[in-house]
Formats: C-alpha cells, sequence, structure tokens
C-alpha cells in the first residue's frame, strides 16, 4: 500500500467484486477508508445487534421456557393417565430424594416425577429418558407403576426420526398405546403381542422401536429397584402434608432440556 | 433501474426472477422442509420476515457502511434478524419451530438473501428495497407452497393437516423424504421448462431464461 497504490487496489477490488449490476464504480467513494473506520463500522453494528438479541431473548426466553415446562406438563399428565397433581423427585446416588440439596450438582441427580391420585395415592412416576434413535437423540418419558411393575403410557418428546417411518413412534397410536399396562421389561416382537411383556414394533421402523423400548428398559433397570423400594414411603410420605398443602401440578421441575444430561449416567 | 415501478420491481421477484424456480437460490430450505405445507408456510414467513427486515435496514446503512466491509456487515445485519425470528418462533410458534428444526438459525446461510442485499438493497433506496425484498420472499414462498404442496398432497394424502385423499391412497412415503424433495423440485423445474419454450420462436429456445438481474451474458462477459 505504497505510493499511488491505494487507489490502484480500490478499483481493482472493485472490479473483483464485479456482478456488475452498475456498482457506482471506485469514483465517488473515498479512496481507502482507514482501518479504525472499518473497524468502527463493524463494531458500532455488532453492538447494536447485540443490543437488539438481547431485548429480544429477554422477551422470548420466560415464554419459552413456559412452553418447555406446559409440554412437560401435558406429558406426564398423558403418561400418568391425568393425575390430580404431580411432584418432582429426584434420584440420585439410588435413592429418591423428595428434593436436591441446596447447591447440589443437578447433573448427577435425574428427575422423576411422582403423579398422586385425588385421595394423595401414588399413581406411579413419570420417568424422562433418552438414546440415540436412527436419525438423532429421541427423548420420551413414560409412567410407571412401581407396585405393580408396569408401564403406565410411553409419549416421545423429542424426536427427528425419518417422516413416514421412523416418525411414526411419535404418532402411531397402536405402537403408542401398546405400551399401556405392558410388565417391565418390555420385549418387542414384530406379531400381535402375545403376553405382558411383549410390544408390537412398527414396520419398517425397527430401530426407531427397538430405541423407544430400550430406553424405558434401560431406565427402568435404573431407577426401577429405586422406586420399588421408595414407592410405599413416599406414598404415605406425601399422603398427609399432600392434604393441607394441594399444590395442583405446581411443582413442574425444571424444563425438558435441563432435564436432558442427566439421564446420560443411566444409559449404555 | 430507478425508472421501474414499484410494482414491476415487486412482480420481477415474484415471477420473472423467482429466487427458487429461476435463479436456483436458496434450494437447502426448498428441499428440507418442504415435506407438510404447514413447514413450507412457516418457513417462508420466518425467511420473509428476514429478507424485509435485512434489505430495509442494509439499504437504509448502505451510504454509511465502507464498501470493504459490506458483506460483513450484511452477514452481521441478517444473522441479527435470524436470531430474532428463531426466538420469536420458539416464543409464539414452538411446534412450528421445532418442526422446523435446524433450518431457523440456517435461513443465515441462504445466499438469496445475502443476494438480495448486494445485488439491490445496497444500491437502492428504503421503499424500492422493501418492495423488491416483498417480492423475492412472495417468490419463495410460492415455490415452497408448489412443493409442500405436492409433496403432502402425494406423500401423507392430506392438505395442511386435512385428509383429502380417500383412504383408499397408499400415500408416497418417498416423496415427504428427501428423494421426495428432488423429484419435485425437477418436475416443477422441467413443466416450467416446457411451458416457457413453448411459443417461443425457435432461435430463441436455445436460452429460454433470462439471466437474473445484473448477471450479464456470457459473450458479454467474455469481450
Amino acid at each position: 500500500m505504497s505510493g499511488g497504490g491505494p487507489a490502484g487496489t480500490g478499483g481493482g477490488a472493485e472490479a473483483g467484486t464485479g456482478g456488475g449490476a452498475g456498482r457506482e464504480g471506485g469514483g465517488g467513494m473515498p479512496v481507502q477508508p482507514s482501518s479504525s473506520r472499518l473497524v468502527g463500522t463493524l463494531g458500532l453494528l455488532s453492538v447494536v445487534a447485540g443490543v437488539a438479541i438481547v431485548l429480544v431473548h429477554a422477551w422470548a426466553q420466560p415464554r419459552i421456557e413456559a412452553h418447555q415446562r406446559e409440554e412437560l406438563r401435558l406429558a406426564i399428565e398423558e403418561v400418568l393417565g391425568e393425575p390430580q397433581r404431580y411432584e418432582t423427585r429426584w434420584i440420585r446416588d439410588g435413592r429418591l430424594l423428595d428434593s436436591l440439596p441446596a447447591g447440589a450438582d443437578s447433573s448427577a441427580a435425574s428427575p422423576v416425577y411422582a403423579g398422586f391420585d385425588a385421595n394423595g395415592r401414588l399413581v406411579g412416576y413419570a420417568i424422562p429418558g433418552q438414546k440415540a434413535g436412527y436419525q438423532d437423540v429421541v427423548r420420551l418419558i413414560f409412567g410407571y407403576d412401581p407396585d405393580a411393575g408396569k408401564v403406565l403410557g410411553m409419549k416421545v418428546l423429542e424426536s427427528k426420526e425419518t417422516p413416514g417411518l421412523g416418525a411414526k413412534i411419535t404418532s402411531d397410536s397402536a405402537f403408542i398405546h401398546g405400551f399401556d399396562g405392558v410388565e417391565a421389561p418390555i420385549e418387542g416382537v414384530k406379531h400381535p403381542a402375545r403376553d405382558a411383556h411383549q410390544v408390537d414394533m412398527i414396520t419398517g421402523a425397527t430401530i426407531s422401536s427397538t430405541t423407544v423400548i430400550s430406553i424405558i428398559n434401560d431406565r427402568l433397570e435404573a431407577v426401577g429397584p429405586v422406586l420399588s423400594k421408595a414407592g410405599t414411603r413416599t406414598a404415605t410420605a406425601a399422603g398427609s402434608p399432600g392434604a393441607d398443602a394441594p399444590r395442583t401440578a405446581a411443582a413442574a421441575g425444571p424444563g425438558p432440556r435441563a432435564a436432558g444430561p442427566g439421564q446420560g449416567g443411566g444409559e449404555r | 433501474m430507478s425508472e421501474k415501478s414499484g410494482g414491476d420491481i415487486f412482480l420481477r421477484g415474484v415471477w420473472e426472477e423467482n429466487p427458487v424456480l429461476i435463479q436456483i437460490l436458496g434450494l437447502c430450505p426448498t428441499l428440507a422442509v418442504t415435506n407438510t405445507v404447514e413447514n413450507a408456510v412457516a418457513m417462508a414467513l420466518a425467511t420473509a420476515f428476514v429478507l424485509v427486515g435485512s434489505s430495509g435496514l442494509v439499504s437504509l446503512v448502505r451510504r454509511i457502511i465502507p464498501d470493504q466491509v459490506r458483506i460483513s456487515a450484511y452477514i452481521l445485519i441478517i444473522a441479527t434478524f435470524v436470531t430474532v425470528v428463531d426466538l420469536l418462533m420458539a416464543a409464539v410458534a414452538p411446534s412450528a419451530s421445532k418442526a422446523l428444526g435446524p433450518f431457523v438459525p440456517l435461513i443465515v446461510v441462504n445466499c438469496m438473501i445475502l443476494g438480495r442485499a448486494e445485488a439491490f438493497a445496497s444500491k437502492n433506496p428504503f421503499f424500492p428495497s422493501i418492495l423488491d425484498a416483498a417480492g423475492t420472499s412472495s417468490g419463495f414462498a410460492v415455490a415452497l407452497l408448489m412443493m409442500g404442496g405436492v409433496r403432502e398432497l402425494l406423500g401423507s394424502g392430506s392438505l395442511l393437516g386435512l385428509h383429502v385423499l380417500p383412504g383408499s391412497w397408499e400415500p408416497w412415503v418417498i416423496m415427504i423424504l428427501p428423494p421426495g424433495g428432488f423429484l419435485t423440485l425437477g418436475v416443477i423445474l422441467m413443466g416450467l421448462s416446457w411451458w416457457w419454450r413453448r411459443g417461443q420462436k425457435a432461435d430463441e429456445t436455445a436460452r429460454p431464461r433470462r439471466w437474473p438481474h445484473g448477471v450479464r451474458e456470457p459473450e458479454e462477459r467474455a469481450a
């Protein structure tokens, strides 16, 4: 960039970018704006853009979280068969906790949602889980009755399985309702399910169906014994204080995304 | 170009220089999210918001952005609008946001948008730029709706989620899978090309399409 250079470079750059289209040419423009002007312009633009995004984010984030909580609440109610209310519990180190100690590392614990009927009796637990499917991670939640050892219902929360094939795990009602009342451990079969452990898989979606089944089996293997042990204790404990504090489905835990990493440990 | 009326500027983007059907730009969303009409509508609206917003803003700041950093500046403006629309969709229309998945953030690399900023908005006043962006957005929407309509009808037997084909219709699953997108786009482009050539004189058929605005003929470029 010496001597008569700048004008020449400017013109060259102009011709180089030439989509043609009649850019006004180098004529009217300053020969070579200083670097500080270039950096300053971009810096100023970045600040404006940053502020705009922060403002929109501040407005949108509570709404996005509300949607996620609502989605989780509907899913819990669906898989537990419309419980009167539910509470978030945590499983950590093989024990069921009513709440996490303040400041505890929530990534070492996984949430389950205990549902109660109108009499304050435990209906079952809604247990989230996830695992890699055919395309991407499948996230689901299922209801489990530890006393009977039965799955109460299953709902896929998030999946990117192949449209028309694997995606049926979210829409095929025969498959979804196949999980209502099935006994753990679940076995996927191709012909009409015969015994209480079997579920019909979806034709053309073997991997996605198997993923759903193995998520449930893996999670039950990890938390089933914990829940069976704690089942009666929780039911009685929640029965008496629950009566004078009828929090109707108030204790919605963290959003489903926040719950995500917690399940990592149980899956292998 | 300044003699063109607003209507011409708008209509040029819709038809004569349709971003997808003529310029073959923005194919990634065109192929990826058009397996239902609903997704096509959501994508068209999100893209329109980004395109109109960024073209307007680029036009307003066109005199204060030094030429050397203009592309960076345009990308910054476009990326800001994309982030905003992504957040807004997640807050207002969570199901649409979930269905489109990563394709909303990917609007930022839709070359159609940078194309309009560079080819039109950076050289024209605010209102023509808005009209140009609105026209291009409408053209994009037309193309997405054509794709979405065909693919949802054949692939799911429905339109906007309502079953319109009889129950005996066996859906062509391939139409809602990626290959269906390529097939549909190919057939649509083939049909348009045929329609274009029809009625043209023989010596014009060698060059059935007008080049996009600002692109010169190959022989002119060589000269």
